[in-house]
């Protein structure tokens, strides 16, 4: 029996002729990261059980992003801790304040994560590499230090469900709009412990950008991981910046899936999650009457330079709405730096729009955008679970940037086709 | 091992949000984190736990982010079992890998009710529910997964 792509890159990291799903299994690592919030417990596991080195001082990623630049003396202690522990051990991607991203935008961009590679992320979105065709998922602290340690990870060997998508995105539509949409049609827990696999001609019409916004969301239907199959664009992108070699792995023709759902692109309209699910989702169209006290356009889901290019053009010349907060979060140093050469932070800025240095920062509720009681945000970010961006009667409405630029101008959440 | 205490229920969905929010996660010290635990669910949880309760939870249980102080939270406020119909996969192995037991069984999940006296044997996954005097047969844990917990987490068995 044939294999899906998500167990092609499995057996060949766990020097296996071929796997099957439920199977456990051994993989060896490319890529292990984790953050400013899990290293910390990572690194106390690690240190607890005496590990003298760790497997591969290039394969580690130390991205201090949730509350840095800290955002008070306890963030400041962990992230210090990091600090010392990547400089005792000698990891090489290490990215503090004035280099570092949000992780998920960062490693794609600095050519860490490519085709064909297993990556395992002590945060629940290192899904998101599974746009540049690797097995890439999230983990605990513990299962980093584990991985920091060995260079091993054990896995049950996940089944899948083909997306098979068709048509092109209409106008104001972006991948956002189309994980939201698959989410509220499967539901958070419908690809459950499972692979989603996106294949399709209506795929290889996404950009880079969009693919990324997608695998980043499988999580919040459950998934193991999401996978992109890779194309022209795939290799193009990752060889730009690529600091390893890769292997393109591809489905075979005679692989079994649990289920194939087709999408039509061109079908899909502006999607929001409502509270307090992110398959709580509707047409933007459809809410007529929600009113918004703060906007966020930025994290690992949509902080990317096309989501900046997106929100510009919709804010160029505008201003947003008496009473609503915007604020907007490039999320790498180098997608800020491009958006000031192109003009979009004096558009922004013009529009009455808070820019801010990339953090994870408001989406996990941890600083630099916190809701008081009952308020109401339109987020392009992953999750609008109770009191995630702060008090627990505060709700947020989650869509893509083109959505949100348009609801902070109008004050309402509304149909960015509408302005 | 057997598992017994009083039941604090919760519905589907619990997500690691609600477990421990984030805006504690500037600590990674576990009392600290056990004294928030399920705050935005349930403000009366860490008054009223005792050490040996068991939690139960529906479908997709500990879904959202991967911060393993969400498991961490619950093992130190004291819960020594948690039961659902499902769990979230990173939830799942978080819970393994730190020595905290968990158990699937959609049956216990829609019968057992909040403060019902549960007893749980974990050789033989049989979940006895003295205030309604049932039984339910939980999944059996997989034995690779049986010899991580055996050897006392996954750190000490890869050492």
């Amino acid at each position: 029996m044939g294999m899906t792509m998500t167990q092609k890159i499995l057996a060949a990291h766990a020097g296996l002729e071929s796997v099957c799903a439920g199977q456990l299994i051994k993989a060896r690592l490319d890529m292990v990261l984790g953050n400013d919030i899990t290293s910390p417990v990572a690194i106390n596991e690690f240190k607890k059980f005496g590990f003298s080195e760790v497997f591969d001082k290039n394969k580690i990623s130390l991205v201090m992003d949730h509350f840095v630049p800290n955002k008070d003396i306890k963030a400041a202690e962990q992230t210090k801790q990091c600090r010392t522990f990547a400089k005792t051990f000698g990891i090489e991607n290490y990215f503090d304040v004035g280099d570092m991203g949000i992780e998920h935008a960062l490693l794609p961009e600095k050519g860490l994560v490519g085709p064909g590679d297993v990556i395992i992320g002590a945060d629940s979105h290192t899904c998101t590499y599974g746009a540049l065709g690797a097995f890439s998922t999230g983990v605990g602290s513990t299962d980093m230090a584990a991985g920091m340690a060995t260079g091993e990870a054990w896995f049950k060997v996940p089944s899948a469900i083909k997306f098979n998508l068709t048509g092109k995105l209409s106008d104001n539509c972006s991948g956002k709009d189309v994980i939201l949409y698959i989410i509220g049609k499967i539901g958070v827990d419908g690809a459950l412990y499972k692979s989603m696999e996106f294949t399709g001609d209506g795929m290889h019409t996404l950009s880079m950008d969009d693919r990324l916004c997608m695998a980043n969301m499988a999580i919040e239907a459950g998934a193991k991981n999401g996978i992109f199959e890779v194309d022209d664009i795939t290799i193009k992108y990752y060889e730009e910046r690529m600091t390893h070699p890769y292997t393109v792995f591809a489905a075979d023709e005679d692989a079994e899936y649990d289920e194939v759902i087709d999408i039509d692109l061109s079908a899909i309209r502006p999607t929001v999650a409502c509270p307090h699910l992110p398959e709580n989702t509707k047409d933007a169209s459809e809410l007529t009457d929600i009113k918004i006290d703060q906007c966020v356009i930025g994290s690992c889901t949509n902080g990317r330079l096309s989501d900046m290019e997106i929100a510009a053009k919709i804010l160029r010349g505008k201003h947003i709405a008496e009473g609503v907060r915007c604020i907007i979060i490039p999320a790498t140093q180098s997608i800020y730096m491009e958006c000031i050469k192109r003009g979009y932070i004096e558009i922004f800025i013009n529009a009455g729009c808070a820019v801010s240095t990339p953090t994870c920062g408001p989406c996990l509720g941890g600083y630099m955008g916190i809701l008081a009681a009952d308020e109401v945000a339109i987020a392009t970010t992953n999750r609008n679970f109770v009191g995630r961006m702060g008090h627990v009667t505060s709700k947020i409405y989650l869509s893509s940037p083109a959505t949100a630029a348009a609801s902070a101008i109008k004050g309402y959440i509304c149909d960015p086709n509408e302005l | 091992m057997i598992a017994h205490g009083i039941v604090h229920k919760y519905g589907d969905n619990v997500d690691t949000d609600v477990i421990i929010p984030a805006r504690y996660l500037n600590t990674a010290n576990h009392k600290e984190l056990a004294s928030h635990c399920m705050e935005d669910i349930d403000k009366e949880f860490t008054s009223k736990v005792n050490v040996g309760d068991i939690m139960v939870g529906g479908a997709n249980f500990g879904c959202g982010s991967s911060r393993e102080h969400a498991p961490i939270a619950i093992k130190e406020s004291g819960i020594s079992v948690v039961i659902a119909e499902t769990f979230a996969r990173i939830f799942y192995r978080n819970a393994i890998n730190i020595g905290l037991a968990i158990l699937e069984c959609p049956e216990a999940s829609a019968k057992i009710d909040a403060g019902d006296d549960v007893e749980v044997d974990f050789d033989t996954g049989i979940i006895t529910n003295h205030t309604k005097t049932e039984q339910y047969k939980a999944q059996p844990i997989p034995p690779f997964i049986q010899e991580i917990i055996a050897k006392g987490g996954l750190l000490a068995s890869i050492k």
